[in-house]
């Protein structure tokens, strides 16, 4: 097997360590670091660079080496953490994904940034440590503050503590290595220590180690290249075949620790045991799970309560979902075959049928989850962003998530993603105030903006609430005349609101780089609808603004209704339709001569003749024999004239364009219980095609209108 | 439809000999009283002409959408596409099923009646065509015996701008 083999493994586990990294970062209390958040990402800047060094990528490895040896001080307690050396650590960690990402792309990183980090890192170290950033700092005193955290291991900890600042002797056994491989880890273990000793043969290699790095660092670094089974950390002369004996005790007592690497746990004698323990058990938990992940062949199932997981490609999923949609469109054929058989003597049939489709929508269901992600993914961005944005404001914002694990369809949390960012910036930028200003309101000088999200009903509800200034409707409503907007002093706050949704609208004073430009808003709200969803905003002077985004939990199943026009059968999204009603004379109103209107509790909406827009033959014409739905798209509100209700079903959303092309008015096709295909229509399509056709007909010439008009 | 059965029969006779490399296999159809024919590794499969939903404001030779197994595919007839008179769907009446590019597209056809095997030299370069079809999506002329075989590019007719099958920012 080629080294190069193993690069991708290597690509997505430094990613994960690097997300790992900022988000301990953030996390971290500058004023009372916490000893195992330091440790554990001391940990993941070590196994990137072990993994950067085995496989060549220099830049990588050099720069986290410097970041390393850092965080190594910081971790001693010889570095005094500040806010700004947080932020070099993520400015460096930024960095090292720029590196990645050209490492994976087959390219070399960006020189000149590589040496400017290297430069901030380096006179860091000198600054802060006054030119001692050398080698000999495990000679110093052990951390002042190690901080108890398990209860288990008050002591263990803090002897552990002294312990990773002293050199230990350890002995790696490499377990059926080849010897190619084995020359690399051996290359390895020079780096993490001296290597005293070393022999053995390809099924049991002996390396005899003395180094101040803990038996799990070595392990972290090793799994990049070999099996965690293949690798068995002892301190020096502890007797193998006594460990590998109670190993298997050590796993029933310690539950907790069963996601913990088998030859931690093999490692019998005591000071190795306290190696294990000193791993903040929520630090190395996901990494580990992460790799467990990575190689299937890992055997972790066996260790049971840890989380296991697989990966896997999304077309496989999404291939699964077909399938499953077809099983559910062929059991609603049965059942509409099945519902004109007599159902005394066909009890049993009946029966199984019945049952198969309880089965098959909890398949469905089962199924669909499957996609789901949990907001986490989304909302972990952002405490990064919203503590730059807040820095370069100068303003004091407090983040706060809540629903991290409300899920969400995988395609819809991607493209959640922009939205939220911008109304996030907004928030920051123009809602919540300088630390001065809210202090003269009498508000807290820190402001707190909150990221949340759940469920109702089929909907998905997420919200950004800001305690900021709130929107001000007077400056809105002046903003909107001299951007000749149709407004009036009576609009309500709601329709006001809706105007900072009108394209190219700011009322930032000022353009800053952050936000302002009026580009934003608008942008955002066409990828809402684009996902089927809608923004909502309630906002208070003075108090704040909630901006609440309302997505459909996934795009492939919607709630539909079936309208019936001619001897055409189409889908409605039940989302925009509002009410439906059967319109009297009365009501009617034309307009020009040919345009619609009808009266709904004093609204005049336009009427839509679905027939006319799609030509369809056989069509009830009168209005008053017809149906209207009073739909709603992109905010516009209209009256569609259809023959008939058929009923409410949920759909499997078939796109058109993989076969054929877009379709106007139309915006996916489904399958019917009989199996014939239904169009599902495009509301706010559907208007502008209206428009389109009767622009048209009118244009091409007045006579046939004036015939209308005397016949 | 035991039209469709057989023909499905000797497609899959047809693609399981996959003969010699040189000459190639053809599936022949028949629009009115002309023949004609498509590579046969272009054909997935046929079916007969049923159960499809029309899409409004579409050109008049794209009959609309049919449900393949959960697939949704165009139906183009090339009947009405030729200009053929005495156009009638009833039980002869046939989709071929073909794959072009990443796209799966049904034409109706009047009936299918074989799978003929053409070497090199019994296809004859088209001649350069009249109105309705473009010499450009044709592949050549298949002559046998006393009968003549348009072969069609199946390919270049279907992503055609005219076919209007395709969105034109796409291809």
């Amino acid at each position: 097997m080629d080294i190069t083999d193993f690069y991708d493994t290597f690509f997505e586990e430094a990613e994960e360590l690097l997300g790992d990294m900022e988000r301990l970062l953030l996390e971290l209390d500058v004023d009372e670091p916490d000893a195992e958040e330091l440790n554990a990402i001391f940990r993941a800047a070590h196994s990137i660079k072990g993994g950067a060094g085995t496989f060549g990528f220099l830049v990588l490895q050099e720069t986290t080496h410097i970041l390393e040896n850092l965080l190594d001080h910081t971790r001693r307690g010889e570095l005094t953490l500040r806010r700004d050396i947080v932020d070099t650590f993520l400015e460096a960690k930024d960095m090292l994904h720029d590196q990645l990402n050209a490492y994976r792309n087959g390219e070399e990183p960006d020189q000149e940034a590589f040496e400017r980090i290297c430069k901030t890192l380096k006179q860091m170290a000198l600054d802060e440590l006054g030119g001692g950033g050398g080698e000999n700092a495990p000679e110093t005193k052990p951390a002042p503050t190690p901080e108890p955290v398990e209860e288990s291991g008050t002591t263990a900890a803090a002897d552990d503590e002294s312990n990773a600042g002293q050199e230990a002797t350890l002995c790696v056994a490499l377990l059926n290595v080849a010897e190619k491989d084995r020359g690399l880890l051996v290359e390895e273990l020079e780096q993490l220590g001296s290597v005293i000793e070393q022999q053995g043969d390809d099924k049991r290699y002996e390396v005899t180690l003395k180094t101040g790095v803990s038996g799990e660092d070595i392990e972290a670094v090793m799994c990049f290249i070999i099996d965690d089974e293949q690798l068995e950390i002892t301190t020096a002369k502890a007797s193998n075949q006594e460990s590998a004996a109670s190993s298997a005790d050590k796993k029933i007592d310690e539950p907790e620790q069963a996601a913990e690497p088998d030859e931690a746990i093999a490692a019998e004698s005591v000071s190795a045991a306290k190696v294990e323990t000193s791993a903040p058990p929520e630090a190395s938990a996901p990494t580990k799970a992460a790799k467990a992940q990575g190689k299937p062949q890992g055997g972790k199932a066996k260790n049971g309560s840890g989380e296991s997981s697989l990966r896997v490609p999304v077309d496989k999923v999404d291939q699964i979902i077909n399938l499953v949609g077809e099983l559910i469109i062929t059991q609603s054929m049965l059942d509409q075959t099945a519902s004109e058989i007599d159902g005394i003597t066909h009890t049993a049939l009946h029966n199984g049928l019945n049952l198969l489709q309880r089965n098959a929508r909890d398949l469905q269901e089962a199924v669909m989850s499957i996609r789901m992600m949990p907001m986490d993914y989304v909302f972990s961005r952002f405490p990064r962003l919203v503590r730059d944005l807040a820095d370069k404001l100068e303003k004091d914002v407090e983040l706060v998530t809540e629903g991290k694990s409300t899920e969400l369809d995988k395609s819809l949390i991607e493209r959640i993603i922009d939205p939220l960012t911008h109304l996030v910036r907004n928030s920051l930028d123009h809602g919540i105030e300088s630390p001065d200003v809210r202090e003269a309101k009498g508000k807290p000088r820190g402001g707190k903006l909150t990221l949340s999200a759940q469920h109702q009903g089929g909907n998905i509800l997420i919200e950004v609430i800001d305690d900021g200034a709130g929107l001000n409707r007077a400056k809105l409503l002046a903003k909107a005349e001299s951007n000749g907007l149709a407004v009036s002093d009576s609009m309500s706050d709601d329709e006001v609101w809706q105007l900072i949704f009108a394209p190219g609208f700011s009322t930032a004073e000022q353009v800053s780089d952050v936000s302002g430009r009026g580009v934003g808003m608008d942008v955002v709200k066409r990828n809402i609808q684009a996902m089927g969803g809608h923004v909502e905003i309630l906002s208070r002077e003075g108090q704040g603004t909630t901006t609440r985004i309302v997505l459909p939990l996934t795009l492939a199943i919607l709630d539909g209704m079936s309208i019936k026009v001619g001897q055409e059968v189409f889908i409605l999204p039940l989302g925009t339709v509002l009410e439906s009603l059967q319109p009297s004379r009365d009501d009617l109103y034309t307009m020009a001569g040919s345009d619609q209107l009808l009266k709904v509790r004093d609204e005049y909406l336009p009427v839509i003749a679905l027939h006319q827009v799609l030509d369809i033959d056989g069509a009830r014409t009168e209005l008053t024999e017809c149906i209207v739905v009073i739909v709603q798209g992109e905010g516009r509100r209209y009256a569609l004239m259809v023959d008939d209700l058929i009923g409410q079903q949920q759909v499997v959303v078939k796109n058109l364009e993989t076969n054929y092309r877009k379709v106007p008015g139309i915006s996916a096709a489904t399958i019917l219980g009989d199996g014939s295909v239904a169009l599902i229509l495009d509301i706010a399509d559907l208007h502008r095609l209206s428009r389109r056709k009767t622009g048209q007909a009118s244009h091409n010439s007045t006579k046939p209108t004036q015939e209308v008009l005397t016949s | 439809m035991t039209a469709v059965s057989q023909a499905n029969a000797q497609l899959q006779q047809a693609n399981a000999a996959n003969l010699d490399a040189h000459s190639s296999e053809f599936l022949v159809f028949s629009l009115g009283e002309e023949e004609y024919a498509v590579d046969i590794l272009k054909v997935q499969e046929i079916r007969g002409y049923e159960n499809v939903t029309r899409i409004a404001n579409a050109p008049d030779f794209i009959k609309g959408v049919t449900n393949l197994r959960g697939v949704i595919v165009p139906i183009v007839d090339l009947r009405i596409k030729f200009h053929l008179d005495n156009i009638e769907y009833g039980g002869q009446t046939v989709v071929i099923v073909v794959n072009v590019g990443e796209r799966v597209v049904g034409i109706v056809v009047d009936g299918v009646s074989d799978v003929m095997t053409l070497s090199p030299d019994q296809i004859k370069p088209a001649p350069e065509f009249g109105v309705t079809m473009s010499s450009d999506y044709l592949s050549g002329l298949g002559s046998l015996e006393d009968r003549m075989l348009v072969l069609v590019d199946i390919d270049k007719l279907l992503t055609s701008e005219e076919m209007a099958l395709v969105d034109k920012t796409t291809h």
